[in-house]
């Protein structure tokens, strides 16, 4: 392999201002919203005593998970020793931090006092997985930036393989944290099970790789730098991987609930009778985030198509965001079972929701909010590749293994 | 009652000093004991396990079509006092509006009969709010009271997540009126704290179970579950009883007859 040169992104400025001054006005939209939400208290989203999580965490859980996935790159390379994902590393790195400071900050933001910010970091109660999730979020930021640096500094070469290995086994234990905190609820149906955890991995691999692989696109597009078949084919079947591996976990996430019969409710009401949330699963979980991509990676012709991969990519994204809403709102608007054998008649004052599916409309300011999230993560690899040396000049196949470009291209 | 309202966010009473001490002066069982909680002294003894609080509800004797409990809650506990926002929804504000305990109706699906209950925090004596609580604002205090400080209370819902009753509540609204016994903030969660201002007073009894006697349907009791020879006691062991979710093992404070 020849040496990889790493060059900052050469776009032209007129388009570099460009990109910068919109995602910068997408953050600060979100920032506004999220000061309209304190302002004004959480009555003005959509959230209730029954919803209580909203659109804001279904963005900030999927940037989170996103995140980790991200870093996936570069563990290929040092810890696995593919030697063709090595020049991807630095970038994987750059987007998994920034990544997860989108979706940590749309967290916090969503906080009903984010003010207190600083008691969340200095009480912690250590039963609580939410806490060591504190530990495992900030941990991954300064793992991979330390990362980063053995990647990019000479004196460093020696240290990347362990703290690479390092790093990968912490952000395993991330997503895990992060799906935990959903498995921990006894109290919810749909989220009592051990499988929850593997599969927020898996959605990590997929969700991660295809945000990795749009930036990497758009940015060795906006400034010619070249991406060779091989490469391209590389990427693309490890995305078609991590989406099968996505499909069977959902498949024996469902199974496993239909066989503890008492969860059947729950199952109808996501895969049946749900209305909107069966859609979501459907449309968007199974079909747009996972039948429609693949069939985009095993297509013979449309699969040599950058194109047609960077719509694969997008749908994977989209469908992962119908994910978390299936997972986050579905669940929580399906009612609390409490009185087995019984219907509930009345709950509490009309209005107040117990024994039927919770009303939930997202308002405007908690989805600026979310979007403000996705927009500060594009923002902080905007900058980054353009001032520091994140991008290889080429990932042409010449570049990247002299033995493939013997070969005709796949 | 005292109903002294406080309109600004600050000089709110502290929580935890009121889980400081709890009076144990000794009242004989069924004596109902008023006094004003802004008069009585801070405690300076600490709550001991020596009791633990619960209630007994008898479904049997919960009326149809009754509101006193949930009523007199509101009043106890400021809660009347909550408006909702100009421009909210009104059927989304029922659902947002802070609830400490509910009316609720259930039908059985084979027999049709119909029951009645008031439902509120369960005490669990493993809660798993307290266990999902980030920062610890959730906590049980050694009299397996559990309450929110919410001075420490970041509002991330989690503790929300977590109940399997839906006991808790999200004040999504800023807060202009409150009674100085009930904290309120917006941004913070709360729930039923088995009005924990009247045994810190020493006085045994909850508004809930006062206003249901005062009804005269007596359907709910409220006592020491470790005093055997106590009116809890002595109401549990005459009847069988259930929690509601038995099968997560919470072992809660509050035990329903008739369910
Ligand atoms: S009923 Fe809910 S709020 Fe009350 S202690 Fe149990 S889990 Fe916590
Ligand atoms: S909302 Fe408050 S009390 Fe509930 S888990 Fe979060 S910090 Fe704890």
């Amino acid at each position: 392999m020849k040496r990889i040169v790493y060059r900052e992104w050469l776009v032209q400025p007129q388009r570099y201002w460009g990109l910068l001054a919109i995602l910068a006005a997408v953050v600060a939209v979100g920032g506004l919203s999220a000061l309209y939400m304190e302002h004004h208290g959480h009555w003005v989203t959509g959230m209730t005593n029954s919803v209580v999580w909203g659109m804001p965490h279904v963005f900030a859980v999927f940037l989170i998970i996103a995140a980790s996935g991200a870093l996936n790159v570069a563990s290929i390379g040092t810890v696995f020793d593919k030697k063709a994902y090595k020049p991807l590393g630095r970038l994987s790195g750059l987007l998994a931090v920034a990544l997860l400071v989108g979706g940590l900050l749309v967290l916090v933001l969503d906080l009903g006092r984010p003010d207190r910010l600083l008691v969340a970091m200095t009480t912690h109660n250590f039963s609580s997985i939410f806490a060591w999730n504190i530990f495992l979020y900030t941990g991954f930021a300064a793992i991979t930036i330390g990362y980063l640096w053995t990647m990019a500094e000479r004196k460093g070469h020696r240290l990347q393989k362990p703290v690479g290995t390092f790093a990968f086994l912490w952000r395993l234990a991330l997503t895990t944290g992060t799906g935990s905190i959903f498995g921990f609820l006894v109290g919810r149906e749909a989220y009592d099970t051990a499988i929850l955890g593997p599969m927020f991995v898996v959605m990590s691999f997929a969700y991660g790789l295809a945000v990795y692989m749009l930036v990497l696109f758009y940015t060795f597009d906006a400034d010619g730098r070249p991406i060779g078949p091989a490469m391209l084919k590389r990427l693309r079947s490890l995305l078609g991987l991590f989406v099968s591996a996505i499909l069977y976990f959902t498949l024996v996430y469902h199974l496993t609930k239909l066989y503890g019969a008492k969860h059947s409710d729950i199952e109808a009401f996501i895969l049946i009778n749900g209305g909107f949330y069966s859609a979501m699963f459907w449309v968007g979980w199974i079909l747009i985030g996972g039948l429609l991509p693949l069939g985009i990676i095993y297509h013979p012709e449309l699969n040599q198509r950058r194109d047609w991969i960077t719509a694969a990519c997008a749908l994977v994204i989209v469908g992962g965001f119908a994910a978390m809403y299936v997972i986050i709102i579905g669940s929580q608007a399906y009612p609390q079972e409490m009185f087995p054998g019984h219907s509930v008649l009345q709950f509490g004052a009309p209005g107040d929701v117990g024994g039927r599916v919770a009303p939930y409309s997202p308002s405007l300011p908690e989805f600026l909010l979310g979007i403000g999230g996705v927009g500060l993560a594009l923002l902080i690899p905007a900058v980054g590749v353009r001032v520091l040396q994140f991008l290889p000049e080429s990932l042409s196949d010449r570049d990247i293994d002299p033995h493939a470009s013997a070969r005709p291209a796949a | 009652m005292n109903h002294e309202t406080e309109s600004t966010n600050q000089g709110r009473r502290d929580f935890l000093s009121a889980a400081m001490g709890v009076s144990t002066a000794a009242i004989a069982p069924g004596v109902i004991l008023h006094t004003p909680e802004a008069s009585a002294a801070p405690r300076t003894d600490p709550v001991t396990d020596v009791h633990r609080w619960g209630l007994l509800v008898d479904t049997s004797k919960c009326a149809e079509g009754c509101s006193a409990c949930v009523d007199a809650c509101d009043r106890e506990n400021g809660l009347n006092l909550q408006a909702a926002p100009l421009g909210d929804d009104a059927m989304k504000w029922q659902n947002q509006r802070a609830t400490w305990i509910r009316k609720v109706k259930l039908q059985d699906n084979l027999s049709g009969q119909i029951t009645n209950l008031p439902l509120m925090c369960q005490h669990c004596e493993h809660p798993p709010c307290v266990d999902v609580c980030p920062t610890g604002a959730s906590f049980k205090r050694a009299d397996g009271i559990v309450m929110v400080d919410s001075h420490t209370c970041i509002g991330c819902r989690y503790c929300m997540m977590a109940c399997p009753y839906k006991a808790r509540s999200f004040i999504h609204e800023q807060v202009d009126q409150k009674l100085t016994r009930a904290p309120r903030g917006k941004g913070c969660v709360e729930s039923c704290n088995l009005c924990v201002h009247r045994l810190d007073a020493g006085d045994l009894s909850t508004a809930c179970a006062e206003a249901c006697s005062a009804e005269g349907h007596r359907a709910l009791v409220f006592g020491d579950l470790k005093d055997p020879s106590g009116p809890l006691r002595q109401a549990l062991a005459k009847q069988r009883t259930r929690q509601i979710r038995q099968d997560l093992g919470l072992n809660t404070g509050v035990r329903y007859a008739g369910i």
